[in-house]
């Protein structure tokens, strides 16, 4: 199968991919380049139009929302990698032992995962973020975090399933190590639900960073991020909407993008 | 036959609504006004336990004190006809003014004035809301038109906490005063529904001048609702709108401009490194640009300060001490040299995330103070987590408020400068301003008792304690058919000015 044909048979890949791809591009140049200083403020821009010197105006402080939209963009997805990174690395090894050995190990981390997941994360996280501080850093943590339970469940889910295959079997009977056996032999075939779970969990994790600096307890002014943007261009919804209109669509551009791409991924894996 | 039957139970219906709202638009339009405030009044209607300045602003129109503020912050007789002080100031003569009647059409009797001011000052085992008076020894009822208050020490302050809700005359009988608030001012209780709304009627045996408006109606709206509804029209005028908001109302409503009345300034935390030198703080005086803050942050609107002291207190304000410190990069650089910070240094602005304002002035003064090395973040915190952690547990290092001044004395703004005083958050501590305060508290000339808070004023400024910044605008949006919205330099809504056009 050649890759055109690929492509076409497969046009969400396609769309998602390359949506995805042009969001990462702009996020990597955001983090060294934008055309303005995102902080830098102008008294004689302040909620200026579209103009050929700022493409998306100017918010109420005078700066460039472009260059805001890229400095946001940059900060929104390291925040939204890192949760993902720490929720899928720590919820991989939780799952993992719970589901391979079972027992009351299993049990009793189970239900201490469900008395976490029992709570709405956004409450947990201002608890994290009342204790550790803000900052860019302590909302991922925070974050990653609140992602490990649904990981780890996940994750249990795959390994119970596999602990008792023929393969598992037989490598035991050749006298492979558990370790071997959990991290060698199953992880491998649970990539694909990792991906799709690693998919949602961008999302999930690009939107509570937005919310949690909505909130005002995730990334601090006057660093740009899109969900604190959205949280400022509230207030001049009607003088200038363009403002929440920019800002918006980038979120929503981000994770249509990504949401695509996980669909197409799983449907050729 | 089914059809038709609904037809006439639709138009029966649409009757209904559409001649509802014709009746109850016709009483609107004669004489009845709809106020949207923030809060409910959720501590209690009793005026000697409305501990917040938002319950405070509504009961004014309730309730009168012995005396009570005008429109400029002066003290004017109100119960009290007019009052003496003995010699040694110790002694308060109040002779009460005749015909003054409570709204239950009961007179005001000296007994009454003595159980209120007891009460208020929680002789009777109540908590006081007015620390000032546990300094009251007694209470006298003379005459049946004289009481006396006797106090334990001298206080010249003592007449304007007289003035306060908080000191409020209420009628002894009333057993319930917080179900049934009773007093004797220009409108009187009717309902409250909580969560929704308070509702007032004019009382028409008030004893000075009448209100205009028959009834009124305070909404409790949050937030943009507000806007929303003064749009839509439920809500006829509020208070305390932003400069955003503003913008969002367009010209269909009369914009009153105020001052909030309070000193919004970045206060630093004396006691910590470095803002515990004065060539720091005053570099960062020099640093910031308090126009171009007004400008980027409050669309230019909003009153430059120089201290701790707001343009309402005519009396002791100083303008000049605003220009004390001009923009200028490169003296704040050399003191920050010789303070021995050439590169700058960092430092935290702690602000309440639920003011926007001081926010978006923090962002502000961040791009300013870097343009002289100083790297400084923001940290938004709770309200609660600011007055725990800043306001009472002073640990910060500087932070971006507004403070006000609970009652009108020089003292409700300068006292917390006192080295030793329990609101003094900033730390700021000099032996100097400590014996002027002093002085200030024993002496009883006004003229050189304001030369002494005029002093503790300007040397607040030379020593650049805080970074002063502004007195914010505030703007009152009140639909063009009413008129006569008055600003009082307290928190004060005062409903019976206003009138139909």
């Amino acid at each position: 199968m050649n890759i055109k044909s690929f492509i076409l048979k497969n046009k969400r890949l396609a769309i998602g991919g390359s949506i995805t791809a042009i969001m990462v591009i702009l996020a990597v140049t955001g983090l060294f380049f934008t055309p303005y200083d995102p902080n830098a403020m102008d008294i004689s821009a302040k909620l200026s139009g579209i103009s050929p010197r700022h493409i998306m105006g100017c918010d109420n402080f005078g700066r460039d929302i472009f260059s805001r939209v890229l400095a946001g963009l940059s900060t929104t997805m390291v925040v939204a990698v890192g949760t993902v990174f720490i929720g899928i690395v720590f919820g991989t090894l939780i799952g993992a032992f719970t589901g391979y050995y079972g027992g009351y190990l299993d049990e009793i981390m189970m239900r201490f995962n469900d008395a976490v997941l029992a709570f709405p994360s956004l409450l947990l996280a201002l608890v994290f973020i009342s204790v550790m501080g803000s900052g860019k850093l302590n909302v991922t943590i925070a974050l990653g975090i609140l992602f490990i339970p649904s990981y780890a469940r996940i994750m249990r889910g795959e390994f119970l399933k596999c602990r008792n295959l023929d393969y598992v079997m037989s490598a035991r009977l050749m006298g492979a190590s558990d370790m071997r056996i959990m991290f060698v032999h199953i992880l491998p075939n649970t990539v694909r639900v990792m991906l799709s779970t690693i998919a949602i969990g961008f999302n999930n994790a690009v939107l509570a960073e937005a919310g949690m600096s909505y909130l005002g307890i995730g990334v601090q002014p006057p660093d740009a991020s899109l969900g604190r943007m959205l949280s400022e261009a509230q207030s001049y919804l009607f003088v200038r909407p363009g403002y929440a209109v920019c800002t918006g669509m980038a979120i929503v551009l981000l994770i249509l993008g990504f949401s695509m791409l996980s669909e197409g991924l799983e449907k050729n894996a | 036959m089914k059809k038709r039957l609904l037809t006439i139970l639709s138009v029966l219906l649409t009757l209904t609504i559409a001649l509802g709202g014709c009746s109850g638009r016709k009483a609107g339009d004669s004489s009845r006004i709809t106020v949207g405030i923030p809060q409910d009044l959720e501590d209690s209607l009793d005026p000697h336990k409305a501990a917040a300045a938002g319950t405070r602003e509504v009961l004014f129109n309730v309730f009168e004190g012995l005396l009570k503020p005008d429109v400029n912050g002066d003290l004017i007789p109100a119960v009290a006809k007019e009052y003496t002080v003995s010699e040694d100031g110790l002694t308060y003569s109040f002779i009460l003014r005749e015909g003054v009647k409570f709204h239950d059409g009961s007179p005001v009797t000296a007994e009454d004035v003595k159980y209120s001011i007891e009460k208020s000052a929680g002789m009777t085992g109540e908590e006081s809301l007015i620390a000032a008076f546990s300094n009251i020894s007694r209470v006298d009822k003379v005459s049946d038109t004289q009481v006396d208050i006797v106090l334990k020490e001298n206080d010249v302050d003592f007449p304007a906490y007289l003035a306060s809700v908080n000191a409020a005359v209420i009628p002894a009988a009333n057993a319930a005063p917080d179900v049934t608030p009773i007093g004797t001012g220009p409108y009187k209780y009717v309902s409250r529904s909580p969560q929704e709304n308070i509702i007032m009627q004019r009382f028409d045996d008030y004893w000075g001048e009448k209100a205009y408006i028959k009834d009124v109606e305070f909404k409790v709206e949050a937030g943009d609702a507000m806007i929303m509804d003064l749009k839509g029209g439920s809500i006829d005028m509020c208070a305390r709108v932003s400069v955003t908001q503003v913008k969002q109302l367009g010209d269909e409503f009369d914009m009153y401009e105020g001052s909030m009345n309070l000193v919004q300034a970045l206060y630093l935390n004396n006691a910590v490194k470095p803002f515990d030198d004065l060539k720091v703080r005053q570099a960062m005086c020099y640093a910031t640009d308090t126009q171009e803050i007004l400008d980027l942050a409050f669309d230019g609107y909003g009153a430059p300060i120089g201290s701790s002291v707001f343009p309402a207190f005519g009396k002791y304000f100083i303008p000049e001490l605003a220009d004390k410190y001009p923009r200028d990069i490169a003296k704040a650089k050399e003191l920050l040299k010789e303070a021995g910070y050439p590169n700058g240094f960092d430092m935290t602005i702690t602000v309440p995330s639920n003011y926007i304002p001081h926010v978006d002035t923090a962002q502000v003064l961040v791009q300013q103070l870097k343009e002289v090395g100083i790297n400084a973040t923001i940290d938004q915190v709770e309200w609660n987590t600011w007055l725990s952690d800043v306001y009472a547990g002073r640990k910060y290092e500087s932070t971006v408020i507004g403070v006000d001044a609970s009652s009108m004395t020089a003292e409700a703004l300068l006292g917390r400068f006192y080295s030793k005083a329990d609101n003094n958050f900033t730390n700021y501590s000099n032996p100097e301003y400590d014996k002027l305060y002093e002085e200030s508290k024993v002496t009883l000339d006004d003229s050189k008792r304001t030369e002494l808070f005029k002093a503790m004023e300007t040397l607040l400024a030379e020593d650049a304690a805080n970074v002063y910044i502004q007195d914010m605008a505030e703007f009152v949006p009140m639909n063009k058919k009413y008129e006569g919205y008055v600003f009082y330099p307290l928190y004060v809504q005062d409903i019976a000015r206003i009138k139909l056009k």
